[in-house]
């Protein structure tokens, strides 16, 4: 890999291969198999997954069909964390692929939003990007786009077309020439126990003592040294924030 | 931009810089002299040391300033002896200038000053006009005021001949005081200002310096020239009053400050009259106090009252020098000074700290806010102990220092990128008056920030009385005021140096310890004239970094090299951890269904394009462009443009895979480009489209040509192999070769050659295959390719933006001003009825006016007013007209009887900021340049690259090679005239050609001797001026000023110069050869469907070493090439198949 821009196609293309089963309790005709997809790491379980829909609608009896929602383990898993950050926070350590349970009855409303229409995506996706450009610009970028702009970006994520993204992305990863990066970084940082934030966590030093916890973008980890400025551009989400994983280190 | 210095002096007396590209300030060489004010011009730096003389430093350059004297030797003819030095009395003298009335024996040359010295003896010149002369280099004549030839006749009875002798200015980077002869000063000088570098166009390199006397004279030093930097001799100029302090602009603004504070404005400064003619007077923008002091620029004057406060003249320009009005600015300062682009510098009349003024640009040249430099001095040690508190009270001489710190600290700690703005130090008015004039009030410098910053170092400077009246009514800077001081006050500590040399408020310095050494430097003269900062400059003096990162940092920023910068470590883990993710996560599962499937995707746009059908014009279409995977992932796509045609809906299409080339075309109104395909190249008529805005055009170009690129499958900067070429709206391209471009007997053609845009701006670019690419801008600027492939549009684009930088560009627009001569009223602007427009473009043809000329494009801004032009090929008269006969004619310099029309050509400058690959190579401009074309099997280390310098000089790079291709320095190598073009070939043999259009080459250039030997002279083609060289494996290949091109015959390794030139074509702009002899060009008048097309790149088929001279040409794209070159192209043709073999004579095996 010679330069930056592979870096944006690297984490662009992101896969991650999943295993789709649907939950045992779901009352079927015949016996559903398993649906095995790969999965886009900066996209979100509901704008990808109505191929798996499909494949578990013929069998099922539509009354029996409730809003589709996925758990991995027991948890139940956020359609609007992007779904790297959901593998990279929940099951970076297990074996690949990546094993997801279907459900269709016994919405957790407590735990997810409900997702009706990819619409419901769009509208987070597009918030997401005013919010990080109200840090990185003041608003003034993504208010200087007009609407079919927006639209290219999102259509850009909706069908996975790198460059359409990009040719509309890239003015928001730019910054004037005198001032040495963006305002602020946006960023959010996830823990395992669920919460995810915006304010700085202080990550204590792993000097002498043993590595208690990984730092995970897109899977991996990169060292602490790593100007912000450039964290940002390259390894951003299509939502423009750099979504950081705090997970306990492998105790092995 | 390359990298210029700020110049200051601090208040005792040390001389430092500081680089553009730095963040410390470095003590200038000879530290042991002290000096009281500088002021700077970018190739040199004047100051008045402590011995009240003026000093010069002029800057090393690889190109030394070296002047040539030249006498004449004469003789006449006698029947006994032949010709002898025994001449008539009624003749010249035996030693005599050129016209023969000055008499010079070569003895009488004296270097003028002892920072001279010879570089050699005298020698014969034996060049006469382009010609080589007879080995005595002797002229002959009838006799002596009449035509020479350099061959001897029947009748020649006089002969003359040229010596040279070359002289070079030695004392480069050091302080050289200047030669006092002829007129020395009267009184010590107190004052010096220089200036003038704009009045008139280099290369002459006029410098104007103005002085001022502790008793108020001024003087002005003539004479200042680049060869000349000393200059030769000082005038009084009479004054209105008594002077103690001028400024001198780039251009031809003088002011200075009277005694009693009032200002003097020159007037009457002009090409012809450096020295300007009469003094107006100006009153002080507020009645009760007087101005203290005044800074001018080109369109700026900044001036300071004596209660320190700072205001800017509004409306001033060359054509009123004097403005229209005062405005008053924030801030107090003691000094200020306006350096290049009329940028603005200070020194704070407390802190005593250099300011620069933050937003300074053409439109808005008040700027926005002072900011403080907070570079260090080289010999200051940054502060461990006293941790980052005092740092940041000192360093950003903020007026309210708490918050600065805090901002320092939530800054390393978060590392937010928010820091921008923490930095810039607001000034706040305070009420502390400040006169230099009057003793008794003094400035008390305030170390405020110290005192916050709460540590050890308290405030230690006391408020001194000034006490010698005669000392300190002369001036504000002497050296003996203090000493004179401190045996008053008595009271002051026992430092024996102190030595305040502060500019304008007197006060002396106790305690030195606190702040001399450790604390922040104070200053007492800044002058930023050699410093080529603009709005845009990033600048890393603002915010200096403390502790033990900054040698770090400073060692990074000096060395950044490509490299270094791209494996840092945290940038390698990212894309290992990448790859093996890729590995981990995704390899092994290739054969999962795809979440998302591909699907066409369409950008649509309207444009308007310029229809295909008569009467042509624009009209508005629906555009788009229809994307898909083809069937091996690789990307294709279709453009489609949607027309109505009577009514009807129509389109035209073209397939991605088949475009060549997207071209911007240059249009001043329009954001146009245009779209080939090899047919359309074949037709000379491509589809040719406009966006509504800039933007809109740049979004579509970077799109579709990164969607070009896709669709042929090429990606990644341009191999060593690239074609390079350029277009004359300066636009480079760059094309892959295939091994069968060059194949015989049936090449690719030339119009199926896909060329893609490289970010940048550029006049010439020459490569070889190793990967060396150098470039030359239109400002003559020099450009080393950095290896990426993206800026222009393409920036921000998803391409490649490491080595990606700005590059700037300057060019002049020419009009012409065009006037015929009627009986009664002379020259008038009223024409006849048949002639040109009165302001027209150089063919006539078109209207151009002053008001209605634009910049060439709306990528260009305009950077200067309209301007004479009397850099005119043919000369001009005082005023810059030009005679002839009637228009389109001949035109001459100078009117004679049978002139009846004149003209005269305007200029003026435009420059273009954009992004390329490219880095400059400071300092020499050029204006051609050419890099040994290596062949596969060649094995050189050093690459050999010369240039040819904008004055004509000849320069060999040293320390090319594949990973520093821009080399470490220039080695001059000497000639007696002037140069225009330079080629090397693949053997290391070197063509140049010089200005009168003779050709030469130059003999031992090996490794050892990089620079070669010697000259020898090779003879134009009868009646034709060589104007440029080609020179490849064996071929050497010139093109004249008539576009004649041209073969050289009989090169042997053992007489590589050849016999003769043989002649090949016509219509020929510009020729490049091969490392593998293959010849292309840019010619004109090539035959197009619809017009004749100049600039077109055209390919020479049958060359083959028994046709080393080709056969016919090959038409590939244009019009509108300006360059092209192919020196990097290694790629084998595949040999001959048996089949070709077949196909052609015998003679073609020979070639194989």
């Amino acid at each position: 890999m010679a330069d930056d821009k592979d870096v944006l196609r690297d984490v662009w293309f992101g896969r991650i291969p999943a295993c789709f089963t649907l939950n045992q309790d779901e009352e079927t005709e015949r016996e559903a198999e398993p649906y095995y997809l790969l999965l886009p790491r900066v996209s979100y379980l509901t704008l990808v997954t109505d191929k798996v829909k499909k494949h578990f609608l013929r069998v099922m009896r539509a009354e029996d069909v409730g809003e589709m929602w996925f758990e991995y383990e027991g948890t139940p898993l956020k359609w609007h964390y992007p779904i790297g950050v959901l593998f990279d926070l929940h099951a970076s350590n297990s074996i690949l692929p990546w094993s997801i349970t279907v459900h269709f009855k016994n919405f957790p409303g407590q735990d997810l939003l409900h997702c009706m229409s990819s619409s419901v995506v769009e509208a987070h996706f597009m918030s997401s990007i005013k919010e990080a450009d109200a840090l990185k610009h003041k608003s003034q970028v993504v208010n200087d786009m007009q609407k079919k702009d927006h639209k290219q970006l999102w259509m850009g994520l909706q069908n996975d077309k790198f460059e359409q993204f990009w040719a509309m992305n890239r003015k928001l990863m730019e910054y004037p020439t005198e001032e040495a990066g963006f305002r602020y970084i946006p960023f959010r940082i996830y823990q395992v126990n669920g919460t995810h934030t915006s304010t700085p966590l202080i990550l204590e030093s792993s000097q002498g003592t043993e590595k208690r916890y990984q730092v995970v973008i897109h899977g991996i980890e990169p060292l602490m040294e790593t100007p912000l400025q450039w964290l940002s551009e390259h390894l951003s989400h299509p939502d423009n924030f750099l979504h950081i994983c705090v997970v306990p280190a492998p105790s092995d | 931009m390359p990298t210029s210095r700020l110049w200051a002096v601090d208040v005792h007396g040390r001389v430092y810089s500081l680089s553009t590209a730095d963040q410390q300030w470095e003590h200038c060489r000879d530290a042991e002299m002290l000096f009281k004010r500088v002021t700077a011009a970018q190739q040199c730096c004047w100051g008045i040391a402590s011995d009240n003389k003026i000093y010069l430093n002029v800057h090393a350059c690889d190109l030394h300033i070296r002047f040539q004297e030249e006498t004449y030797e004469n003789q006449r003819w006698n029947p006994v002896g032949g010709f002898s030095e025994r001449l008539l009395p009624s003749d010249r003298w035996q030693w005599s200038d050129v016209t023969g009335l000055q008499h010079q024996p070569p003895s009488s040359f004296q270097l003028p000053s002892s920072s001279w010295e010879w570089e050699g003896d005298w020698y014969v010149d034996q060049n006469f006009e382009g010609e080589p002369t007879e080995k005595e280099g002797w002229t002959y004549s009838i006799d002596f005021p009449a035509v020479y030839t350099k061959d001897k006749k029947w009748n020649s009875c006089v002969r003359r001949r040229r010596w040279l002798r070359h002289r070079r200015y030695k004392a480069t980077d050091s302080w050289a005081e200047i030669p006092s002869q002829k007129t020395s000063l009267p009184d010590p000088i107190s004052d010096i200002s220089c200036g003038g570098w704009e009045i008139t166009e280099e290369p002459r390199g006029l410098l104007c310096l103005w002085a001022v006397s502790l008793q108020g004279k001024v003087w002005f030093r003539e004479g200042i020239y680049h060869h000349n930097p000393e200059g030769s001799l000082w005038h009084d100029i009479s004054l209105p009053g008594e002077v103690v302090q001028i400024s001198c602009g780039p251009g031809e603004l003088v002011w200075a400050v009277l005694w009693e504070g009032q200002l003097i404005v020159r007037e009457g400064v002009s090409r012809d009259n450096h020295q300007g003619t009469s003094w107006s007077m100006l009153d002080p923008p507020s009645p009760d106090v007087g101005v203290m002091h005044v800074a001018v620029g080109v369109n700026v004057v900044w001036a300071l009252t004596k209660d320190n406060k700072v205001w800017f003249r509004r409306g001033v320009n060359s054509h009123n020098p004097r403005g229209s009005g005062w405005i008053s600015m924030v801030g107090e300062m003691a000094m200020i000074n306006v350096g290049l682009n009329d940028q603005v510098w200070a020194i704070g009349s407390e802190d005593r700290a250099v300011y620069f003024r933050q937003g300074v640009t053409a439109s808005e040249l008040s700027g926005k806010t002072w900011r403080a430099v907070a570079a260090l001095r080289d010999g200051d040690r940054p502060h461990s102990s006293s941790s980052s508190q005092q740092s940041a009270g000192c360093y950003f001489s903020e007026l309210h220092p708490p918050s600065a710190l805090s901002d320092v600290e939530s800054d390393t700690e978060k590392g937010s990128a928010d820091e921008v703005g923490c930095y810039s130090a607001g000034i706040e008015s305070s009420d502390q008056a400040v006169s230099d004039r009057e003793p008794a009030s003094v400035a008390v410098p305030q170390e405020k920030c110290v005192d916050e910053g709460g540590d050890s170092s308290t405030p230690c400077v006391d408020a001194v009385q000034t006490g010698g009246p005669v000392d300190s009514q002369w001036s504000n800077v002497d050296l003996e005021v203090p000493q004179t001081q401190q045996a008053q006050t008595g009271n002051l500590s026992d430092n024996a140096d102190t030595c305040s040399l502060s500019s304008v408020a007197t006060y002396t310095l106790a305690m030195e310890d606190n702040y001399g050494v450790d604390g922040h430097p104070l200053w007492a003269w800044v002058s930023g004239g050699g410093c080529s900062v603009d709005s845009h400059s990033q600048l890393n003096w603002f915010h200096s970094t403390m502790g033990t990162s900054l040698l770090a940092q400073s060692v990074q920023s000096l060395s950044l090299s490509v490299t270094a910068a791209q494996m840092a470590t945290w940038r390698r883990q990212i894309f290992e951890q990448l790859s093996e993710r890729t590995k981990r996560e995704v390899d092994e599962f290739r054969h999962y269904e795809q979440a998302i499937e591909q699907c066409v995707w369409v950008k649509k746009g309207t444009m308007q394009w310029w229809r295909d059908w008569k009467p042509h014009k624009w009209i508005d279409v629906h555009f788009a462009l229809e994307q898909f995977s083809g069937p091996e992932g690789n990307k294709d796509g279709i453009l489609f443009v949607y027309y109505n045609y009577n009514e009807e809906k129509k389109y035209l299409h073209a397939f991605l895979n088949e475009v060549t080339i997207l071209v911007p075309v240059l249009n001043d109104a329009k954001h146009t480009f245009a779209i080939y395909t090899p047919e359309r190249i074949k037709k000379r008529w491509p589809i040719r489209v406009a966006a509504a805005t800039e933007e809109e055009m740049h979004d579509w170009l970077a799109l579709l040509s990164a969607s070009c690129c896709d669709s042929r499958g090429i990606q990644g900067p341009p191999s060593k192999q690239a074609i390079w070429s350029i277009t004359c709206k300066g636009d480079i391209f760059v094309s892959e070769p295939t091994p069968s471009l060059e194949a015989m007997p049936y090449p690719t053609p030339c119009d199926q050659m896909f060329w893609r845009q490289i970010g940048g701006h550029l006049r010439i670019v020459e490569c070889n295959s190793i990967g060396i690419v150098w470039g030359i801008g239109y400002d003559h600027n020099a450009w080393v390719y950095a290896g990426g492939y993206g800026g222009g549009f393409f920036h921000g684009l998803p391409t490649c933006n490491d080595h990606v930088y700005t590059q700037t560009d300057v060019k002049s627009v020419y009009i012409y001003e065009n006037q015929r001569w009627n009986p009664v009223t002379g020259y008038t602007n009223r024409g006849l009825p048949t002639d040109r427009y009165m302001w027209s473009d150089a063919s006539g043809l078109h209207e151009r006016t002053k008001t209605n000329t634009k910049p060439p494009s709306p990528q260009w801004a305009w950077v200067s007013e309209w301007a004479i032009d009397y850099g005119v090929s043919g000369g001009t008269d005082r005023e810059g007209w030009q005679y002839a006969a009637d228009f389109p004619a001949w035109y001459h310099g100078h009117k004679t009887m049978k002139d009846f029309v004149r003209r005269r050509r305007w200029a003026r400058k435009c420059k273009l900021t954009t992004t390329g690959p490219w880095q400059e190579v400071p300092p020499i401009q050029l204006s051609d340049v050419t890099v040994l074309p290596c062949t596969p099997d060649s094995d050189v280390d050093v690459v050999p690259l010369w240039a040819i310098s904008n004055k004509g000089d000849v320069l060999c790079r040293l320390g090319v090679t594949a990973l520093t291709p821009a080399g470490t320095s220039w080695l001059h190598v000497g000639m007696d005239q002037p140069f225009q073009s330079i080629s090397i070939g693949a053997a290391s043999q070197v063509w140049a050609i010089a200005r009168d259009g003779s050709a030469f080459f130059r003999g031992s250039v090996f490794p050892q001797t990089p620079a070669g030997e010697c000259w020898y002279h090779a003879p134009s083609p009868t009646k034709q001026k060589l104007k440029q060289v080609s020179v490849g494996r064996t071929s050497v290949f010139a093109v004249d000023e008539n576009g004649n091109l041209w073969y050289r015959k009989g090169l042997t390794p053992s007489y590589p110069q050849g016999s003769s030139w043989q002649y090949v074509s016509n219509n020929v702009r510009k020729v490049t050869v091969g490392p593998f002899d293959q010849v292309w060009i840019i010619a004109d008048k090539v035959q197009g469907s619809h017009s004749l097309s100049r600039g077109t790149v055209c390919h020479r088929l049958g060359i083959h070493p028994l046709e080393p001279k080709g056969q016919l040409w090959d038409y590939g794209i244009g019009g509108g090439w300006d360059h092209i070159t192919v020196r990097g192209n290694t790629m084998e043709p595949p040999p001959f198949s048996l089949s070709a073999l077949a196909d052609t004579s015998a003679q073609a095996s020979g070639s194989t």
